[in-house]
């Protein structure tokens, strides 16, 4: 009986501690995000003390900070997602590479297509404008003299063809 | 004879017809016109520059690091001292210890506030910054750059003091060079 017990207790201890040690696993950070994990989430930021150069190359101490604070946010288990939208509430939408489709933000997606479909149209309607010209064309070239309104070679052929 | 009958009467067939109106050109220079507005408005925003002395400054809210709200319109009355700041700022240094002695001077009498917007930084650096200088005076993140964009500032420090109408009186771009130069801008603004 006794050793039944004493067997029993040091499975139960067993189990306790495999349990806590897998706990303590589990809640630990096994790794640092690594400088390329930052990255990935800093080429899609911009600082607004250094426009136009990506966060994931930009050498200033604020950048830098900010790098920092990636690294932070990844360690405590956050998305890239959730980072980017913790720098918009903190900094504004400005900080985007890509600003949000909204408000004034669509001129940035409507405004290229347009033109390029806008450009197509006036080419289509250009190239159609000078087919049309073109039989006109050739026509004044084979008797250039009727298309330069000359009227003694008219005159001439009127009574030529009379005969 | 037949051609000139024909010619006539085709004339007033060809003003009977309703002038037809071409829509396509018509939107096409109205989106053309509607993109130039919106790019001169833009650049004309960007050349502005900062508020200038003598306008009345933008209304704001400043939540600072503590969780307190201050908004600016509740501080009618009283001369503020708006410095722009951040902990990456060198040059912030230079004035950080000015800034809070000036703040410590006028503190009592109670007519005199100075707020400290942290500009475009990150928290933990930021508060170790005011600990550093031991800054006592309201302080708190630019959320949004909101504050930094209404006076349309170009970089830090930037100091804005305000009277007690809300009108701008003085703009220091650069760090305060003493705790008297500090003293020579706000004085004259109070008992006005």
């Amino acid at each position: 009986m006794m050793k039944r017990t004493f067997i029993a207790l040091l499975l139960a201890l067993l189990y306790i501690s495999l349990a806590a040690g897998l706990a303590q696993a589990q809640g630990s950070q096994p790794n640092p995000p690594s400088d390329d994990a930052v990255n990935a989430i800093a080429k899609g930021l911009y600082c607004p003390v250094c426009e136009n150069i990506p966060l994931d190359v930009c050498g200033t101490q604020a950048c830098v900070q900010w790098r920092e604070l990636i690294r932070e946010k990844l360690a405590q288990g956050w998305g890239e997602a959730r980072i980017k939208q913790y720098f918009v509430n903190q900094y504004g939408d400005r900080v985007l590479a890509t600003p949000p489709a909204r408000g004034f933000n669509w001129l940035v997606y409507l405004v290229p297509p347009l033109a390029i479909l806008a450009g197509a149209y006036i080419l289509f309607r250009a190239f159609s404008i000078w087919r049309a010209k073109a039989p006109q064309a050739a026509a004044s070239i084979e008797r250039p003299g009727l298309a330069q309104g000359d009227e003694y070679i008219r005159r001439l052929e009127e009574e030529l063809n009379k005969r | 004879m037949e051609t000139i009958e024909m010619t006539e009467s085709a004339v007033p067939e060809a003003e009977s017809l309703p002038a037809r109106i071409p829509w396509g050109r018509v939107l096409v220079w109205t989106g053309l016109l509607a993109l130039l507005v919106i790019l001169a408005l833009g650049l004309l925003r960007t050349e502005l520059g900062p508020v200038a002395i003598g306008q009345r400054v933008p209304d704001f809210t400043l939540t600072t690091f503590a969780g307190e709200q201050i908004r600016l319109a509740d501080l009618r009355g009283k001369v503020v001292v708006l410095n722009f700041w951040a902990s990456w700022c060198k040059p912030c240094e230079q004035e950080a210890a000015d800034l809070e002695a000036a703040w410590r001077y006028y503190q009592p009498r109670g007519d005199v506030i100075f707020l400290g917007v942290d500009y475009v930084d990150t928290e933990p650096e930021a508060l170790a910054y005011l600990q550093k200088f031991d800054i006592t005076y309201p302080n708190g993140p630019d959320l949004g750059t909101r504050i930094s964009q209404a006076f349309r500032i170009k970089g830090v420090p930037e100091t804005y003091i305000i009277d007690q109408e809300q009108v701008l009186r003085n703009i220091q771009i650069s760090p305060f060079s003493s705790l008297s130069d500090i003293k020579s801008r706000v004085d004259p603004l109070l008992n006005q």
